[in-house]
């Protein structure tokens, strides 16, 4: 993976760097020690790794601002970060850059039940949010699966999306207001407990912007109530064909469950061996879960109960109590974890029209015997968002590059099939230079248009989302400088 | 002006000198008057429909009406109810869903579906320099690069014509139940609202009327939509007694009128004013309208005011007011959107600077700074 050659003016101002930091921030808020830096040096993308100049660790929208007029006074370039759990290099250090990190602004700051929204510090982790509200019986609807440990500052930036997205919406759906702190350290902000903006969407944009416009400090989210209950089937088919063809008649029919999940054989086997989840060894099986009360919930998988049976399914398994119900999720639940027993993994995060689900899987599985490398689907089939899993040995000699090599034709597959690279991951640097293969060059000028505007010397996260050739113009002015 | 196609448009958008106003179907009022009218109506036709994927593409140019016949036959909907504004504007045309779009136009089931700008999938345009830009695409979830589908949804045509927009559709539902509140006073209403949309039971629409009356929705499965009636009679029980219509006829009729605000029908100056639902009953009781009803459970103020008086300055409150009808004298003293904070008017400045170079997109519609 290329990254920008460090700037050495800046490298060699660390210590001048440095001592600006301490003047604004306490000393345990500056971490500039070669051995503590390297905590910094990757997130959940392990493959690549660069300790960065230094890390902070502000506790306030004021110091956050304080840092970043330094930092842009000194051209210094500023990688934001939430948890570090980023699957696509989007919190990735270069070797001149700050980390600007938010994990100490992690408080609630108002909690408005009559208004359904919450008010935080982006520095919270997404349970959280909803661990803040769950008393009165609310939550946060977007649930990455990383939800445990990502921060609200990483979802926005990536706008994350979620198993349960398909009725909740992703966090843009779910994001009302924010704090925001330009590069040049102006504290803006944008929307609030209102709904929409009454002038351009600037909310739209900033989110999964992946911390290239600004650095979101503070946000307002929507909550909303818990249904009064939920309920999972398990539905086992011989195809994927046919299991892609349940899932558009069960949408067509009028019923929006939250969640559709699917697994295809190679997980089901694998997840078989690690959790015992028992679930049947057939072609495809669709995890499908729906809201309400008993009553309405029953209605609701009486009707999914019809549609697959026109499709014959191996099987039907109806969760009767909630230690059912939590089997019938063990096994995808453990997906990630099963298949990393076996192997490293690359996880992909392309999304197609639901339409193309069979040719897309079938040709992944073409794809898979041409490279020589394992590949398992496990993914959100109500809106068509991939996760085909490549495995690889991260000791042997070429396998990371071939994997990425397979990783790419599966991208571009998504493409060819009407869909898009990444669904709810981003780009960072996993998929920065495959951003030529959706978009033209006209479509990226716009969009790094909009970067040139919110920050002018590129110095926000800059080596990220666009191919390096691309964006280098608009880079080197800074290094120039 | 008038584009058949999207290289055509790019063409006449390249050779352009002087601004223009972009019109769909003119049913939405929002062009500047001066300069040439940029027509989009040859933009037109579904190219794109598909009903278990719940995605449709279409021409900019398409009307609404087109687009619902195809949806309702395959037993679906628009869910973000983009609203008929043509009684209450005294237009005519057929709206258009490119209109829609640029002036992200949600109805009263924004508060649980969400808005026009939540469904809108992708987008093609042609900038202020001629060239033609994608972004976003026809699936449900999209993160690759940034989100210029929000940035185009509400842009009002000031950053690019839209030429082909993809959107989200959702499956109609198979009843509605209306609840109808009465005699509460205006904070009480709003109280009532919160607490219906507080609740477990999917409310879909949250109305104070021009009369006062507490307005709520339900929708679904029949079982379904009586189940969360009667749970909602117990959850309003503090409030008052609930009466339920279910005749589908007057239900349906009833929020077609709510949506395309007929009750201010042929009236003075009418204003759209977003706010937090609670602080709702602070903001009338300053305007003083002469008329006003609260969609979004309070968050959504259609207020009719005297002609010329100023609602952004006594307001009071965060939020924005949108004057959405008045005279030209009113018009020329207030402007139609509200003015930005500084910080935010210098970044759409700077937007529209860069996509729209030579300034020829409804120059001058948006954009002041407070």
């Amino acid at each position: 993976m290329d990254m920008p050659r460090p700037d050495s003016i800046v490298l060699s101002r660390k210590a001048e760097l440095v001592s600006h930091l301490l003047d604004i921030l306490p000393e345990d808020a500056v971490i500039h020690d070669e051995v503590e830096t390297r905590a910094y040096e990757c997130d959940a993308l392990t493959a690549y790794k660069c300790p960065p100049l230094l890390a902070v660790l502000p506790r306030s929208t004021a110091e956050v601002s304080s840092v970043l007029r330094i930092c842009h006074e000194m051209n210094v370039p500023v990688v934001p970060r939430g948890s570090g759990t980023s699957l696509a290099g989007g919190a990735l250090p270069t070797a001149d850059c700050v980390i600007l990190g938010v994990a100490r602004m992690n408080d609630v700051l108002d909690t408005d039940y009559p208004n359904r929204v919450i008010r935080v510090q982006t520095g919270r982790t997404n349970l959280s949010v909803s661990g803040a509200v769950e008393e009165e019986g609310f939550f946060y609807a977007p649930d990455p699966s990383s939800q445990l440990a990502c921060a609200i500052a990483g979802n926005i930036a990536m706008n994350s999306g979620g198993a349960h997205c398909l009725k909740y919406g992703v966090t843009t759906n779910n994001l009302l207001g924010v704090t925001m702190v330009m590069m040049d350290g102006e504290v803006v902000e944008i929307g609030g407990a209102h709904l929409d903006s009454g002038g351009l969407d600037l909310l739209g944009v900033i989110c999964g912007s992946e911390g290239q416009l600004g650095v979101v400090t503070e946000a307002t989210l929507r909550i909303l109530h818990k249904p009064e209950g939920a309920r999972p089937v398990l539905v086992g088919f011989d195809s994927n064909e046919v299991a892609g063809a349940c899932v558009s008649d069960i949408i067509k029919a009028g019923v929006l469950p939250v969640a559709i999940e699917f697994m295809d054989r190679r997980v089901i086997e694998v997840v078989e061996n690690y959790a015992q989840a028992g679930y049947p060894l057939c072609e495809a099986v669709l995890i499908i879960e729906v809201e309400g009360s008993d009553a309405e919930i029953d209605a609701q998988l009486s009707l999914i109960r019809a549609i697959a049976e026109r499709h014959n399914p191996v099987e039907f398994r109806e969760a009767k109590d909630a230690d059912e119900a939590a089997r019938i999720w063990l096994g995808r639940k453990s997906a990630f974890g099963a298949m990393g027993q076996i192997n490293d993994y690359m996880c992909l995060d392309g999304t197609i029209p639901v339409s193309s689900l069979p040719m897309v899987l079938r040709r992944i599985g073409e794809l898979s015997i041409e490279f020589g490398l394992d590949v398992g689907n496990v993914f959100h089939a109500g809106d068509g968002n991939m996760h085909p899993l490549i495995l690889f040995d991260a000791n042997k000699e070429g396998d990371l590059e071939l994997c990425e090599a397979f990783g790419a034709e599966i991208l571009k597959l998504c493409v060819e099939a009407g869909g898009c690279l990444t669904g709810e991951h981003g780009v960072g640097i996993e998929k920065r230079d495959l951003m030529s293969v959706q978009y033209t060059p006209e479509d990226l000028a716009a969009q790094m248009a909009v970067k040139d505007v919110f920050d002018s010397k590129w110095l926000l996260n800059p080596a990220k989302v666009f191919p390096l050739d691309v964006s280098e113009l608009r880079r080197a002015p800074m290094a120039a400088e | 002006m008038r584009a058949t196609s999207e290289a055509e448009l790019a063409e006449l958008i390249l050779g352009a000198t002087a601004p223009f106003a972009i019109r769909g179907g003119g049913t939405r009022l929002v062009g500047p008057k001066a300069g040439d009218v940029l027509e989009t109506d040859g933009l037109s036709g579904i190219s794109l429909y598909e009903p278990g994927a719940l995605t449709m593409v279409a021409g900019a140019g398409t009307p609404i009406s087109e687009i619902e016949v195809a949806l309702s036959a395959e037993n679906q909907r628009l869910a973000f109810e983009p609203s008929d504004l043509r009684d209450v504007l005294g237009t005519i045309g057929e709206s258009t869903i490119g209109g829609v779009a640029a002036s992200n136009a949600s109805g009263p089931r924004r508060i649980s579906a969400g808005a026009c700008r939540d469904f809108m999938l992708g987008v093609r345009f042609v900038d202020g320099a001629g060239n033609v830009v994608k972004n976003g695409g026809r699936v449900m979830k999209n993160v690759t690069g940034y989100d210029l589908v929000k940035l185009m949804s509400g842009a009002h045509g000031t950053l690019g014509v839209l030429s082909e927009i993809s959107f989200k559709v959702l499956p109609d539902v198979e009843m509605q139940l209306c609840l109808r509140l009465e005699g509460l006073e205006a904070d009480m209403t709003v109280a009532a609202m919160s607490a219906a949309l507080g609740s477990a039971f999917e409310v879909s629409g949250a109305v104070r009327d021009v009369d006062g009356a507490v307005l709520l929705r339900l929708e679904g499965f029949e079982a379904s939509a009586r189940y969360r009636a009667e749970q909602l009679r117990s959850v309003l029980a503090p409030f008052g007694e609930i009466t339920v219509i279910d005749d589908q006829v007057i239900c349906e009729d009833l929020w077609r009128d709510i949506r395309d605000a007929r009750a201010f029908a042929g009236g003075g100056d009418l204003w759209r004013i977003s706010v937090k639902p609670s602080d709702a009953p602070a903001v009338l009781e300053v305007i003083q309208p002469e008329k006003a009803m609260l969609d979004w459970g309070g968050g959504l103020i259609w207020a009719e005011v005297a002609s010329g008086k100023n609602v952004r300055a006594k307001m009071g409150v965060a939020g924005h007011a949108t004057l959405m009808r008045a005279s030209d004298t009113s018009f020329a003293k207030l402007n139609r959107f509200h003015p930005e904070p500084a910080p935010l008017a210098k970044i759409s400045a700077g937007l529209r600077a860069r996509f729209d170079p030579k300034s020829l997109f409804n120059s001058g519609l948006m954009g002041d700074a407070l």
